[in-house]
């Protein structure tokens, strides 16, 4: 592997180790883990542990994925790795 | 007009959509049949997916669940909805680089090994056959229920529509009748989300209705008020889960993963035209899967309190007319114990016997007779839960079409046929496929709805970490890969038989091991065939050269272009 494609699948990693963490700590942790005790706050009419069980984690991961397709959009431009039509 | 009248109107119009749109993209080749040619936009391929992953379960049963179950429900909103992070950051974009067909084709050629393709050709189809299975008998519940025909010839007739598009159209049929599909499921969702959602409420987004105050002026929040009316009847508060965490945590885990690995939902990816667009369209899979996903635990939450507060200790001859329609299907039962005529609907804890059983389908089914939503609203309804059911159907059976012909057929018993004879093979167990999902919709095995569920649990501790290690690991070889595939799948296939086929009275959470149940056993499967497999690999020869260049090739995302086309 050239030390070109090594260092842009360093970056790769990184991105996806970070995206994964909160995603990791949107749901297991405020949906599932800590949900009990966010309870004690509110978001309007929801409990917050629960608005996180049954709202907000599903409003992070798609916006998670979106993060996902810019940064990396972006990352096989700066290395020239892009299939896409130059924009 | 009547209801009958406008279901009929309802499912006859939306058939004919997909009939339309089966004859206007069929398939001329093998390349269009398995992948849609490689060029579907990943705006459309989204669409086409969330229609592929949400199934009769997610539009008929979840909604239900939930209504049923509070906060427990959240492991299948998390869960079903979760995977998809992990299939955009881990998968779809490296398997479209790598740009073979199917899922065992990526295994068999990482791991250098006809006996793992085989392994993975065997559970892509025996978890494409439990699906289909439920598909079939989700479509015949639909027509019995608002039409009248029996459940035979509802199966029947989803049957004949499935095999048109999908024998005829392949992936690239499929794709366009699954965005016609997704079109009708969605609106068919959220219509009477959105009048329930104003009714109870007075908002028009469902999401914010949620969250909000009753309509009554009593300035009480909905959620608040169902916690109330939850415990005076001896339930637990509706915002408060029963279940022990670390279950819960295992559960959502399991149903997280096991998506991400599910064979109908990862050949999607293929068609896309390459790696940007992979990623991309997991995107827009989730945005539209997340539309009913956010929805339901609202509908949940609505009907529940309309529910309760409709029967709620009311005499039983003066119940509405759903309520005397539905109980001739057997969804609604009352059984007058203590004979004062009176429905007394109580929880576990309540002092009072309960005398009202409630299927939990009829959340989604009835839910728009309860709130008084005219005719049309559910005429809709049931052209919804077809198309949630075909849509899905037709990715499954295209699955298992896809393995026979190209994955056993081409790839293991006679590579020497041409692509005209591989595209016959395709339609010729295409249309098998149907034929066995038809009979089993008819008369399902006792075991199918129990199989569905663990269905993920069996995916997440096979295939997920083989593709994952495949993929990020360039010494990852065979011995490690196969090894693990065994152990994850032998130890969680094994606790789900012992509690729930050898010993189901054992099957309470005291005998579980750490208190996991079988729903969440596959998680710790899938811990277990990484271990298995980083050990044994680490103790066996690396894999070739080739392989290992094939691993750094699939990790740089130009070039995906080519790799698509046939080898004739």
């Amino acid at each position: 592997m050239s030390t070109a494609s090594n260092s842009y699948w360093r970056k790769n990693l990184q991105y996806v180790a970070t995206l994964l963490a909160i995603w990791f700590a949107v749901s297991y942790g405020c949906g599932i883990l800590l949900a009990d005790w966010l309870d004690q706050y509110h978001l309007g009419g929801f409990k917050l542990g629960f608005w996180f069980a049954q709202q907000g984690s599903i409003y992070v991961f798609v916006i998670l994925i979106a993060v996902y397709v810019k940064l990396m959009n972006r990352l096989d431009r700066s290395y020239d790795l892009s299939d896409e039509e130059a924009e | 007009m009547n209801v009958t009248a406008w279901t009929f109107i309802m499912v006859g119009t939306s058939f004919a959509l997909y009939i339309g749109v089966a004859i206007w993209s069929r398939a001329r080749s093998t390349g269009e049949f398995y992948v849609a040619g490689g060029k579907v936009p990943s705006i459309v391929n989204g669409m086409a997916t969330a229609a592929d992953w949400m199934s009769a379960a997610s539009f008929i049963s979840m909604a239900g669940l939930i209504s049923f179950m509070g906060r427990d429900g959240s492991v299948y909103l998390m869960g079903w909805t979760g995977g998809y992070v992990l299939l955009a950051l881990l998968l779809a974009p490296y398997l479209r680089k790598f740009g073979k067909y199917t899922v065992p084709d990526f295994v068999g050629d990482r791991y250098y090994s006809q006996t793992a393709r085989v392994v993975a050709v065997i559970c892509a189809i025996f978890i494409s056959f439990t699906y289909v299975a439920g598909q079939m008998r989700g479509v015949g519940i639909v027509f019995s229920r608002f039409l009248d025909v029996h459940i035979n010839v509802g199966v029947a007739i989803g049957m004949g529509i499935v095999f048109f598009y999908a024998v005829l159209g392949g992936m690239k049929g499929i794709t366009y009748t699954q965005v016609a599909q997704y079109c009708v499921l969605i609106f068919a969702y959220l219509v009477p989300a959105i009048f329930i959602s104003m009714i109870v409420t007075g908002h028009v987004i469902p999401q914010i209705g949620f969250g909000s105050t009753l309509a009554d002026g009593s300035g009480v929040y909905l959620l608040e008020r169902l916690d109330g009316l939850s415990r005076e009847l001896g339930f637990e508060a509706y915002t408060s889960g029963g279940k022990n965490t670390l279950d819960v945590f295992f559960i959502t885990a399991a149903l997280m993963i096991g998506t991400a690995g599910l064979p109908h939902v990862i050949v999607r990816f293929y068609t896309v035209p390459n790696v940007a667009a992979a990623r991309s369209s997991a995107g827009w899979a989730l945005l539209f899967i997340a539309i009913l996903y956010t929805t339901a635990p609202a509908v949940a939450a609505f009907a529940r309190t309309n529910l309760i507060e409709t029967v709620m200790d009311r005499p039983y001859d003066d119940v509405p007319e759903w309520f005397t329609r539905w109980e001739e299907t057997g969804l609604i039962r009352f059984d007058d114990r203590n004979g004062n005529g009176i429905i007394e609907y109580r929880g576990p804890a309540s002092e009072v016997e309960n005398e009202l059983t409630i299927d939990r389908d009829i959340i989604v089914l009835a839910n728009p007779e309860i709130a008084h939503l005219p005719g049309w609203v559910i005429g809709l309804v049931a052209a919804g839960g077809l198309a949630a059911a075909l849509s899905t159907a037709a990715g499954l059976l295209l699955v298992i079409s896809t393995s026979v012909a190209h994955d056993l057929l081409k790839k293991a018993l006679r590579p020497s046929i041409s692509e005209r004879g591989e595209l016959i093979a395709a339609r010729v167990a295409a249309g098998a496929a149907v034929v066995v999902a038809g009979y089993f919709g008819i008369n399902p095995p006792g075991f199918v709805a129990q199989v569905v569920a663990f269905a993920f649990g069996l995916a997440a501790a096979s295939f997920f970490p083989a593709i994952v290690l495949g993929i990020f690991s360039t010494r990852m070889n065979k011995y490690g890969a196969i090894a693990g595939m065994v152990v994850g799948i032998v130890f969680t296939a094994s606790y789900i038989v012992y509690f729930k086929f050898m010993h189901p009275e054992l099957n309470v959470e005291a005998h579980w091991l750490w208190g996991i149940s079988p729903e969440g056993i596959g998680t710790l499967g899938m811990v277990l065939n990484f271990v298995v497999s980083i050990t044994v690999s680490a103790m066996t020869p690396a894999p070739p050269e080739s392989v290992q260049r094939l691993v750094e090739w699939i990790r740089i995302p130009k070039g995906a272009g080519e790799a698509h086309e046939v080898s004739l």
